[in-house]
Order: structure tokens, then C-alpha cells, then sequence
């Protein structure tokens, strides 16, 4: 353990810690762009800077060891000049359109500006414009408005142990991009998206369905057994977007699924009641052994999934019972086998393939995630 | 003919490879050939290439000895070689005419030559050579003899600090990282040289590799690393090229690989091209690059020998500071001590260039004064004019002005006077040099060279680099100077890397000698240097003006006005301000402001 003085208080900590960190259990608020406890240190955005004994400079304490006898302010006229002066440079190569931008009222860089109060900056000169736009499915990348934080690079390399990004170019063009500036072309799960402090990257589902006065629903990710938890960022009774808390079982991280995939809660394509297929296939058959073969279409069909009847649960299950009975009476239990879903509670699996081995009488049964 | 013994000497370096050293070095030694001399003397008659000896406007250089008897001869070209032969070699009489005067003499006379002492010497290619001259003697005596804590001992006791710049001890940055205890330990040679006019490693390299090959052999084994990396740029196209020759002599020799002169003690050390960028000599950026990641400098929350390449203990260490090692355990540390100063021994290799006499790699002991090196070995100013001031350390060192003529060249006086010593630049200027023209050259180049990950050095650096642009194009605003500044201070207290806290100090150094220089930009819209275009004005002194129409005639935008023989006018609306019309007068009849 080592004791050291923060703002003329002592505090005792683990000799692990950095001085951000104990900065931070003390409760004292102090901006980062770039630090995330997470993911390695990197240093970058030099807004955690504090003042100390035996300091020949402002130190970054997100990357500085706390030391025994150490005595640190955290903030000070001076670090508050200079954190400013930093906030200011990274206004003067960013847009602006706080207005238009997914993530007004949720992004560290304008909370920032809202309070060192800059409206304007003091320098004039380039700033980074790309006309380029990246055509992938899922994520929305606006690099203008980058800040160079790496979190991104970072969680995509270490946590998720795809690359998919790194840094490009040198100096004001300093870029995070894929491969040759190629389309973003990875497994899409949104951890960058994620972690991004402002609106450099979002969620393309996201765009136009509000960004604040979300109603917040806790919810359990209904796609694998893993049991992430999501939040549901509700708008007029409509997903606008669905991220994940640092404090649940999942540590806030998502897969491409449980991040992006929810646009079928709200689509009038969604099956809400239960159907029955009243003529077959045009192109199956019954033949004369009594099994449905495919047979050559004679004409182009209208409808290869043939025509369905909207019946109610009473009915289709007694329609399944009839079939299934019927087809081990002819066929035997062995011509039947059941696929169970991976979005099923392990309960439901369970008693689906009791149901299979017990009251059909097969082995034949799996599951999609074996594929 | 007498028996004698016949070496011809003949530059080999990139500065006299591109002067056609190699034609020359070939017409010596075809025509030893057809004239019968190399049959005649046979190895007693050689001609071969050397590493360069630093006075590279002059080249090609070349010594022909005569029985110990050395003249040189300069600016040599292919043609010329026949007369040399024919009346030197063959006949015993110097050709007076080419030979190397007073410039070359003057040039020398003030250098104390330690680290270059094989450069221009002895044939850079050549193994025997080198082992001829007491090679991998020291290296063997570390291995053999002495005890990794006798070797770091000796080098603390010559007082060699880091060559690179940042002056670290070297012998205390050894004992670090002997003291770790690690299974694997590595040793890497920074040869990362990117400052623009700085060519001291290059030139080590390309006329010494061995001496930087033994001088890491004796840091690994004082550390105990079995593995060593040399990184160096990759269009250094002629030092990869003999580094890779003399690491290849090397294993065959059985200087590297495994049981290192019998010692049981491994070593290999591989070849490193960089790829280039100026953060690529940053030690944990160089460190990131080796491991194959992009070279970008991370927070040094360890010292790098302690934790470095891959988390192992790593020594770092300049070209020029390897290079002194085997000379520091050749000829005893007391020696090597003595040479510079109290803190820090030895001497130190500048590219001194500019508007300097002499241009070229020089090597001056620590502790001599500017006024020596400007003034002795660079012979003073170009022309005579008056000196301005002089940038030392490269894009991120600083500009002194002539009252630091007298300081003295070492680590602790430059950085009293707010400069490094950096790679060992040395540019100076004269009056008609622009300051403010200065610092914007070498701002726009760091600007471009920030790796990108710290704000202050990324942002920063290109808002002080788009001033200094606006103020050279005339349009300069009041406040400007404090902003410049605030913004230089700022970038220096807060950059993640030593890169952003040296790269403002073209900016402020100047700002601190050179202020008014600055206001007259900005107030007065002037350039009293005469270089920033946009601030210049060209009008006509009607009293000289003899109406000749020459001007007229030259002039591209047609911004002169006046009938023949009559005095001429310009249009200041009209006037792209290129000169020609300046160039052209026969009558010193355009003013330039």
C-alpha cells in the first residue's frame, strides 16, 4: 500500500493503482478522452493532467504510478488553463454540428466545451475533411469528428481480438481507419461504436430516432444463452437504440446481435401469430410412396412458400400433434427431428428435447448455434 | 624505381559516391593495372575506398601516400586521374594545383577525432582492415577478460553521456538494466537519423559499421543481452547495405552467434530497416516499431531498461555513443574523460551547415565555444556577412543568437540557453536568413512528423506552424507573438513524448533572441531579411532608371509601366513580386524592401 496526498487530503491505496485512479476514489472529477479502466494505457488526450511534488511538468495521471509521500493537485488555475487550451485545439479541427450530430447531450467533447465555456477557439487553420464515406452496413464513421482517443483501436485489438482498425497518416491527418482505407469490414459488433466518446462513430440504425429523454428498459439479449444485458433506449414505444451498462454481467460489452439486430421488434413483417400452410409448395409433391419430392416446376410459381392460413395456438397445435402422430405412424419417429433455437431459454431447449427423445421418440434433434 | 609503398585513398561516403567517387576510385585502379604498377609493388600498392571524412564539399577527396608521406587532393573528378598518377605515383612529384589547401587544413585542425577516427581512414567493407587497426579487441577483452561490472564501471568513469540528444549517463543506463533480472535482455542501436541536414550516424555507419557492431557486443555483455537490433532508416540505402556486410563478416568470423570468443556467452544481433519516420527514433516508438506495431511513443511509466522492447529489459542507445565504446575500453576511461568536460566526456559529431565556409561533419571535443566551430572549423561566415544566429539540434532544438557565440557546446549550457543538442545539427545563419522564415521551415516540418496521438502535439503543433505561415504571408495579426508563445509553452508543459516538448523550440527560442524581428513582420509587414515573399516590394529609383525597358520585357504579369527611355514604374496591384525585374536591371534601379 502507499500513501500519498491528493488536494491536501491523505489517501491510502494499492501500490497498482495510477494516479487517476486514486484520484478518482476520492471522488474528485476529473475529464479523460481517452483513458478507459478496461483497456491499456495510452496517455493521448493530456486533459487528466495534475501537478505535483518532484514534478519537473504536468503530468498525465492516468499513466503516472502513484508513488509513497507523493503530494498532487489535481486541479489548479494553471492545469485548468492548460486543459482548456487543450479542449480548444481539439474544437478547432472538429465540425461543430452538435446540432445534427447522434450524439448531442451524450458526448464527453461537447460537455467539455459546456464547461470551460467555449463557444469559440482561438485558432484559425485546416481541419480534416473526408469525403470519402465508408459503405458498411452497421456503423457510421464520421472521422472529422475523431478526437484520437484509440479507444477504439484499443478495444477492437485487445478485447476483441480483431484489429479491424488502426492509426494511419501522421500529424493533423492522423486517421483511425481500416486496412488501406477500405470499407469497415469486421465482425460489426459495435464495441468501437461503444466506446467512442463522441460522435465519430454510431450506430447507422440509429439515425433521426432521438438521442435524448430515452425511456431506459433493462432488458436480457434474447439472441444466445450468454444472458448480456441490454438497455433498450426507448423513444414513442420504439428502439432507438440499444447499449449495455458497465455494471452488468457483461461488463457494457455487445456483440454485432445484441448491439444492431433489433429492428425486427418493430417490423410489420414480424410474425405475431401462427400459421399454417394450407396448399404445399407448388414444387413438392406427394408421390406414390406417400413422401413430398421436389419435382420440376412446369411454369414459374407465384409463390414457392406456398399459401398460409392464420389460425389460432389451439389449432396449430393440434395441427402439429395430428402431423407429428401421423408421421411416425407411417414413417416411423426416426423420420422426424426437431432444430431448437439458440434464442430459447436453456429451460425451453431442455423440455424441447424431451419432448424429441420422450414423446416423439428420436435422437434426432439439435440446435443452430452448433452451426 | 625505388621499393615504396603505395595507398591510394579515395572517399567512399554517399556525399562522394554522388560526387563520382566510385568512377575515381576505379580509374586509380585500372590504371595501377595497365601501367604495371600493381604488378610491379603488388600488395604494397593499393587503392581503396574509405568512409567519408567529413568534408564533404570537397569531394571527391583523396590521399595518395608515398611511403608514409600523405597528400591530399580535392575535388577530384575521373579525368583528373591520370595526371596524378602519372606525375605523383609514377614520378614522385605532387600535382600542386589540386591539391587540398588552406580550407582543408583549417578544417581539420580544430577537430579531435575519436568516433570518426576510422572514417577516411581504413576501408569500411573490410574486415581485416578494421582488425588490422586493433578491431574487436576491446570487444574481446570485455568477453574474456573482464566482468560485465568492470565494463560498466569504465564507462561510468569516462563520463559518456547519450549522443542522441537527451544526454542520459550511459554507464548508468547500463547498470539499470544489468541490475534487472530477466531471462531475455536486448540491446538495441538507435540509427533512426531524421533530422533534416543532420548526417552524423549515417556517416559513422557508412565508414565505421564495425566499431557501432563491437561497441553494442560490449554492451550486451556488460547487460547480459543475447540479442541485439540495429535500427536503422531504410533509405540509408549504402549504411544498410555495409551493416549488413560487416554483421554477415562478423558470424562467419565467429564475433556473433553462438560462444562468443569461447566466453559461453550468445549474441546475435540483427539488422532493423526503419521505416522512416521521424518518431521512429523516439525510444518506445522505435521499441513499438520493432515489435511491428505502429511507431508510436507510449507513456514512460518504466524506464526502458527496465522495461522495454517486448517488457524486457532494452539498453538504447545512439549510433554515435556505441561507436565511442570500444575506443573508451581501448584507451582507458581516464583518456576518454579527459577530452570534454566534467559532466560529460568525449567528443560530439555536428553536421555543421549553412552559411558557414566549410560545410560538414565535424567532431569537436564537449566544452568548445560556437565561436570556435563557426569561426575555426567552419571558417566563418559565407561572404563575410554578419552572423544571425545558429539552430542546433535539429527541427526540435533551438536558435541562439550571437550572444551565445561564447557559450560552450555541451549538454548543460545548451539547455541553459533553451536548445538541445539534439542530433548534433548545427545550421547556421546569416543576415540573410528570415527568423521567422526559419522556424516556420522546421515547425512545418515536426508538425508533419507528430505521430498524431497527443492533442497538444498534433493540434498544437500545426496551429503554431499555420501562424507562422500567416505572419510570412504578411498577415500577421496583433497578439500573434503571444499566442505563438502561449501555444509553444503549453505544447512543451503538456505533450505525451520528449518529440512535442522540444518540437516549439525553433518558436520560442527565436520569439525569446529575435522578438523584433517578429514585430516588424507583423507590424510593419517587412522582411528585413529580404526573404518572406508576400512582404517584399519591388519599385522603381526613378534617379538610376535609364528607361531600357529590360525590366518591361521580364517581367511576367506585366506590372511595368513606361515608355522607352523615360523612368519605369510598377504597378503594386499588378506585381506578383518573383524579382526577375530586380535580376534583370543593369542599373540598380529596383529598390527590394
Amino acid at each position: 500500500m502507499v500513501t500519498l496526498n491528493i488536494d491536501g487530503q491523505d489517501i491510502t491505496v494499492d501500490r497498482s493503482y495510477t494516479l487517476l485512479d486514486a484520484v478518482r476514489e476520492m471522488g474528485i472529477t476529473i475529464p479523460t478522452l481517452c483513458h478507459h479502466p478496461d483497456l491499456s494505457l495510452f496517455g493521448g488526450c493530456r486533459l487528466c493532467l495534475v501537478e505535483g511534488s518532484g514534478m519537473r511538468r504536468p503530468a498525465a495521471s492516468c499513466v503516472t504510478p502513484v508513488q509513497e509521500g507523493m503530494v498532487v493537485q489535481s486541479s489548479t488555475p494553471y492545469l485548468e488553463r492548460l486543459r482548456k487550451t487543450n479542449v480548444e485545439l481539439l474544437l478547432s479541427d472538429h465540425p461543430n454540428d452538435c446540432m445534427l450530430c447522434e450524439r448531442a447531450g451524450n458526448c464527453k467533447l461537447q460537455e467539455l466545451a459546456y464547461y470551460y465555456g467555449l463557444r469559440e477557439h482561438r485558432f484559425e487553420g485546416d481541419r480534416r475533411i473526408y469525403s470519402r464515406k465508408d459503405n458498411n452496413p452497421f456503423l457510421q464513421r464520421e472521422m472529422e469528428k475523431c478526437v484520437m482517443c484509440g479507444q477504439c483501436v484499443r478495444i477492437c485489438d485487445e478485447i476483441q481480438g480483431v484489429g479491424a482498425i488502426d492509426f494511419a497518416y501522421k500529424g493533423l491527418w492522423t486517421k483511425v481507419t481500416p486496412p488501406f482505407e477500405r470499407d469497415l469490414d469486421c465482425e460489426f459488433c459495435g464495441q468501437c461504436v461503444g466506446v467512442c466518446p463522441t460522435g465519430a462513430l454510431t450506430g447507422r440504425i440509429w439515425a433521426g430516432k432521438g438521442r435524448q429523454k430515452f425511456r431506459e428498459v433493462d432488458t436480457v439479449c434474447s439472441y444466445c444463452g450468454c444472458g448480456c444485458i441490454l438497455t433498450l433506449a426507448v423513444k414513442k414505444n420504439q428502439i432507438a437504440r440499444i447499449y449495455s451498462r458497465k455494471d452488468t454481467i457483461n461488463e457494457g460489452m455487445l456483440c454485432a446481435k445484441g448491439r444492431f439486430a433489433y429492428e425486427f421488434v418493430n417490423s410489420p413483417e414480424r410474425l405475431t401469430r401462427p400459421l399454417i400452410r394450407t396448399a404445399p409448395k407448388k414444387d413438392w409433391q406427394l408421390n406414390d410412396s406417400g413422401r413430398y419430392a421436389q419435382v420440376k416446376p412446369e411454369r414459374s410459381s407465384t409463390n414457392s412458400s406456398g399459401v398460409f392460413r392464420e389460425v389460432s395456438w389451439e389449432e396449430a397445435l393440434d395441427h402439429i400433434a395430428f402431423r407429428i402422430k401421423e408421421i411416425k405412424d407411417v414413417h416411423g419417429a426416426d423420420a422426424i427431428g426437431g432444430l431448437a433455437s439458440a434464442r430459447c431459454t436453456n429451460e425451453e431447449n431442455y423440455l424441447f428435447q424431451k419432448f424429441m427423445r420422450a414423446a416423439v421418440g428420436t435422437n434426432n434433434v439439435d440446435h443452430c448455434a452448433r452451426y | 624505381m625505388d621499393k615504396k609503398d603505395i595507398v591510394i585513398k579515395v572517399c567512399s561516403g554517399t556525399g562522394s559516391l554522388s560526387a563520382g567517387g566510385k568512377d575515381v576510385l576505379e580509374a586509380f585502379r585500372s590504371l595501377a593495372a595497365s601501367t604495371g604498377t600493381q604488378a610491379e609493388f603488388r600488395d604494397r600498392c593499393t587503392a581503396h575506398q574509405v568512409g567519408c571524412r567529413g568534408f564533404c564539399s570537397r569531394d571527391v577527396l583523396v590521399d595518395v601516400i608515398i611511403n608514409g608521406e600523405k597528400i591530399t587532393y580535392e575535388l577530384i573528378k575521373p579525368d583528373m586521374v591520370p595526371r596524378i598518377f602519372e606525375e605523383h605515383i609514377l614520378q614522385g612529384d605532387p600535382v600542386d594545383e589540386w591539391m587540398a589547401g588552406e580550407q582543408h587544413r583549417e578544417f581539420h585542425a580544430a577537430q579531435t577525432k575519436i568516433v570518426l577516427s576510422h572514417c577516411g581512414e581504413m576501408d569500411p567493407e573490410s574486415l581485416d582492415a578494421y582488425l588490422a587497426s586493433g578491431g574487436y579487441e576491446a570487444a574481446h577483452q570485455a568477453f574474456v577478460r573482464m566482468t560485465p561490472g568492470e565494463i560498466i564501471e569504465e564507462i561510468k568513469r569516462s563520463a559518456l553521456r547519450g549522443r542522441g540528444g537527451a544526454g542520459f549517463p550511459t554507464g548508468l543506463k547500463w547498470e539499470f538494466a544489468g541490475r534487472m533480472r530477466s531471462k531475455e535482455k536486448y540491446v538495441v542501436c538507435n540509427g533512426n537519423e531524421s533530422d533534416p541536414g543532420a548526417f552524423a550516424d549515417r556517416c559513422i555507419i557508412e565508414g565505421d559499421p564495425h566499431s557501432v557492431i563491437e561497441g553494442m557486443m560490449i554492451c550486451a555483455r556488460a547487460i547480459g543481452a543475447e540479442r541485439g537490433y540495429i535500427y536503422v532508416r531504410d533509405s540509408y540505402a549504402l549504411a544498410v547495405k555495409r551493416l549488413g556486410l560487416a554483421l554477415r563478416q562478423c558470424r562467419e568470423h565467429g564475433f556473433l552467434g553462438s560462444n562468443v570468443f569461447d566466453s559461453g556467452f550468445d549474441l546475435d544481433i540483427r539488422l532493423y530497416p526503419a521505416p522512416g519516420a521521424f518518431i521512429c527514433g523516439e525510444a518506445t516508438a522505435l521499441m513499438k516499431s520493432i515489435e511491428g506495431k505502429r511507431a508510436m511513443p507510449s507513456p514512460r511509466m518504466w524506464r526502458t531498461a527496465e522495461k522495454g522492447l517486448w517488457g524486457r529489459p532494452t539498453v538504447i542507445n545512439n549510433v554515435e555513443t556505441l561507436a565511442n565504446v570500444p575506443r573508451i575500453l581501448g584507451r582507458g576511461a581516464e583518456w576518454f574523460a579527459g577530452v570534454g568536460t566534467e559532466n560529460s566526456g568525449g567528443t560530439k559529431v555536428f553536421s555543421l551547415t549553412g552559411k558557414v565556409k566549410n560545410t560538414g561533419l565535424v567532431e569537436i571535443p564537449m566544452g568548445v565555444t560556437l565561436r570556435e566551430v563557426i569561426y575555426g572549423i567552419g571558417g566563418g561566415m559565407v561572404e563575410d556577412r554578419a552572423f544571425k544566429g545558429i539552430q542546433l539540434g535539429g527541427p526540435t532544438g533551438g536558435c541562439l543568437s550571437e550572444a551565445f557565440l561564447d557559450s560552450r557546446v555541451d549538454y548543460e549550457s545548451l539547455a541553459l540557453a533553451g536548445t538541445i543538442m539534439g542530433s548534433g545539427g548545427m545550421v547556421v545563419l546569416d543576415e540573410t536568413s528570415c527568423i521567422v522564415d526559419t522556424a516556420r521551415f522546421f515547425l512545418d516540418i515536426t508538425q508533419a512528423e507528430s505521430c498524431g496521438k497527443c492533442t497538444p502535439c498534433r493540434l498544437g503543433l500545426r496551429r503554431m506552424f499555420e501562424i507562422l505561415q500567416r505572419i510570412t504571408n504578411g498577415h500577421g495579426r496583433n497578439g500573434d507573438i503571444e499566442l505563438l508563445e502561449d501555444l509553444g509553452s503549453h505544447i512543451r508543459a503538456t505533450s505525451l513524448c520528449g518529440f512535442g516538448m522540444t518540437a516549439p523550440n525553433p518558436v520560442l527560442t527565436t520569439i525569446r533572441y529575435f522578438r523584433d524581428e517578429y514585430a516588424v513582420h507583423i507590424k510593419d509587414r517587412k522582411c528585413p531579411a529580404l526573404v518572406c515573399k508576400n512582404l517584399l516590394t519591388y519599385s522603381c529609383i526613378q534617379e538610376n532608371c535609364t528607361g531600357c525597358g529590360l525590366c518591361k520585357k521580364v517581367c511576367p504579369s506585366d506590372a511595368i509601366r513606361g515608355t522607352r527611355k523615360k523612368s519605369h514604374k510598377i504597378d503594386q496591384d499588378l506585381c506578383v513580386k518573383c524579382g526577375s525585374c530586380f535580376d534583370a536591371c543593369k542599373f540598380d534601379a529596383v529598390l527590394r524592401e
